[in-house]
């Protein structure tokens, strides 16, 4: 049985997907969604636990063998993504439904839950494979599964808002595969393992640079790394606010997956990284991303658009880890992918909140919300800190090592660049959190007296979410050793 | 003699007519033969899915709809996924890797058999739905 689990992983939402679309009645399809989810989540658990035991984990589908059929490659990289994936997906599935209820039509609720069940085998499916064309497979099947969860936005703006992000993802869709279709012409195999093995003898070493182009430019549109990350504020401010805390604590990060795997594992750091000098491209863009968009959250008035800017400065840190290409910059890198995706759901998810009972998230006009909301207020206020990178929370985790990883390499600019951006985020958690907690209220009507707080389904996922990332931030070492793990493998190639 | 409502059209209706059948069945052919010539699911699917694009190009979406609700369409979609999962399911209940279709049978090129055939089955029912509600797609807009 144990030794099915990584095809079990992919086909629970799989199956769960079409059986939704059967039932059509809201609660029930919900319910079917919430059991593969929760199914997904604990498969992830022991699919880490046994490649954490034992080491890494080879599935032959149809029983074919490595270099010629398709295989699932579980090591403590993606395990750790896998639990990532799956865990934000049931806790926020929790949360979705009275805040689907609230946003989306009644008669659609069996299709938003069907296209959720596939967005997330779809992610699920990226990171698990080992075989370079199954993940543009699964890479279609959750971008087009996601394009539908956006437009299920109560605003008109979210059909553009996902059309903008069908186009450009799509683009980088196709990129992927013009450089997976070099890669392949070049070596004659799809298998990662393989391409690893093959790609420094091939005899086309051209046709292999026109697939490292293709395959860098295709990844960093789809995780919105800063000049090319123009599909994302706009897809996260009307997509519906569950989706968006799925969306933000997921799909960003298993781009970056994908990114870690073909650099490191299948081209290897020394093509990707001393012969093609790949951080003179990421580097500059991970640093202007951060920098820059941390500055222009600053002066955004709508919280969902401020936070989407946060999630490309925050990318930003990711890549810059990556790009230091060394162990500890990997684990940074590593680390914050798996903390920013908690605190940026978390944070999205408190945002959802305040959207369900206020109606709005116009920063200025949430005065005195404290009074209203105390205790969404106070997971915002965790949350945001998280997002900052105070002592205790996980973001300091993440910011320490990274700030740590750029000292052992010597670059102390990167270092001072992270402290200013970390700065600037004082600034636009601290101004949200002034107006929500200090501000009078203008108004001093009845209905803005009273409490109000969200609902108990809502609430308490959210408080999850807030309690793991505490503990991952106090505990940081449980976090840090698995992508530790991670990096050395990325670091030592594929087994 | 009952009279279609539009009778200018009445060559196309009754040559439509003679047609629809044998489409649905060369659609079945290419479906079922597939594993020995060229053909397999989403071809069958697709020239399955045109007898009714015919028909609704011909006699009008309305007439078509009464046929092919989009409530069973997207029931048909549905299943056809479900039909090629369930056998990756079965195979594991088997025993064997996902979609390791030898295990199905006795024999193992049997067992292959038998997998290959559920699971185009299963990819001409979802082709066959994501085309016609395509169709309904396009046609239906104001």
């Amino acid at each position: 049985m144990i030794d099915q689990f990584p095809a079990l992983q992919i086909m629970v939402p799989l199956v769960a997907a079409p059986i939704c679309v059967m039932i059509r009645n809201p609660r029930w399809s919900w319910v079917c969604a919430m059991v593969a989810s929760t199914l997904a989540f604990l498969i992830s658990i022991i699919l880490l636990q046994q490649v954490m035991a034992n080491g890494v984990i080879r599935y032959a589908v149809g029983g074919w063998a490595a270099p010629s059929g398709i295989e699932y490659y579980i090591d403590a990289m993606n395990a750790a993504v896998l639990v990532l994936v799956s865990g934000i997906s049931a806790v926020v599935l929790v949360y979705a439904y009275r805040s689907v209820a609230k946003s989306v039509p009644a008669e659609k609720h069996y299709l938003f839950y069907t296209a959720w069940l596939m967005c997330v085998c779809g992610l699920l499916g990226i990171v698990i494979t080992g075989d370079a064309f199954n993940v543009f497979v699964f890479l279609e099947i959750s971008s087009l599964s996601m394009y539908t969860l956006i437009s299920f936005g109560q605003d008109r703006r979210a059909l553009t808002a996902s059309f903008r992000y069908l186009v450009l993802g799509s683009v980088g869709a196709s990129f992927i595969l013009i450089g997976i279709g070099f890669l392949y012409a070049a070596t004659g195999t799809l298998n990662m393992t393989d391409l690893a093995a093959r790609i420094p003898d091939s005899e086309s070493q051209r046709a292999v640079l026109v697939a490292f182009s293709f395959l860098t430019m295709g990844v960093l549109i789809k995780s919105a790394v800063f000049p090319l990350h123009a599909w994302l504020p706009n897809a996260y401010t009307f997509a519906p606010v569950a989706v968006t805390a799925f969306l933000a604590g997921t799909a960003t990060k298993v781009s970056l997956y994908v990114l870690l795997r073909f650099f490191f594992s299948v081209f290897g750091k020394d093509y990707s990284f001393g012969q093609h000098l790949l951080n003179g491209v990421l580097l500059p863009a991970a640093v202007a991303g951060f920098v820059l968009m941390s500055l222009v959250a600053i002066f955004q008035n709508d919280l969902r658009r401020m936070l989407a800017y946060s999630s490309v400065a925050q990318v930003g840190y990711i890549v810059a880890g990556f790009s230091l290409a060394t162990q500890s910059g990997l684990t940074a890198g590593i680390v914050h992918v798996v903390n920013h995706g908690m605190v940026k759901a978390s944070l999205f998810m408190a945002v959802g909140c305040i959207l369900y009972r206020v109606g709005h998230v116009h920063t200025p006009s949430l005065d005195n919300l404290m009074k209203r909301m105390p205790f969404t207020c106070v997971a915002f206020i965790i949350s945001g800190m998280g997002l900052i990178g105070v002592p205790l929370t996980v973001g300091f985790v993440s910011k320490f090592t990274l700030i740590e990883a750029s000292l052992e390499k010597g670059w102390w600019a990167i270092a001072a660049l992270v402290l200013l951006s970390s700065l600037m985020a004082i600034v636009y958690v601290g101004r949200v959190i002034e107006i929500m907690v200090f501000r009078r209220s203008r108004e001093t009507g009845p209905e803005s007296s009273g409490m109000c707080e969200a609902p108990l389904s809502m609430l308490v996922p959210l408080y999850v979410l807030v309690g793991v990332s505490l503990y991952f931030g106090i505990n940081g070492s449980a976090t840090l050793e698995v992508a530790g793990r991670a990096a050395s493998f990325l670091l030592g190639g594929l087994q | 003699m009952k009279l279609y409502p539009r009778q200018r059209h009445r060559v196309l209706q009754v040559v439509t007519k003679l047609v629809i059948p044998f489409v649905l069945l060369f659609g079945l052919y290419v479906q079922f033969h597939g594993d020995y010539g060229p053909g397999g699911g989403f071809q069958a699917g697709v020239i399955f899915a045109s007898a009714f694009i015919l028909h609704g190009l011909i006699f009008g979406l309305k007439r078509t709809r009464d046929v092919l609700s989009p409530t069973v369409l997207r029931f048909m979609m549905a299943s056809g996924v479900l039909l090629y999962a369930g056998t990756g399911l079965v195979t594991m209940l088997f025993g064997g890797e996902l979609l390791n279709y030898s295990v199905l049978a006795h024999e193992p090129t049997h067992g292959q058999h038998w997998g290959i055939f559920a699971v185009e089955l299963g990819v001409g029912i979802t082709v066959t739905g994501v085309m016609i509600t395509l169709f309904y797609g396009f046609a239906s807009k104001r």
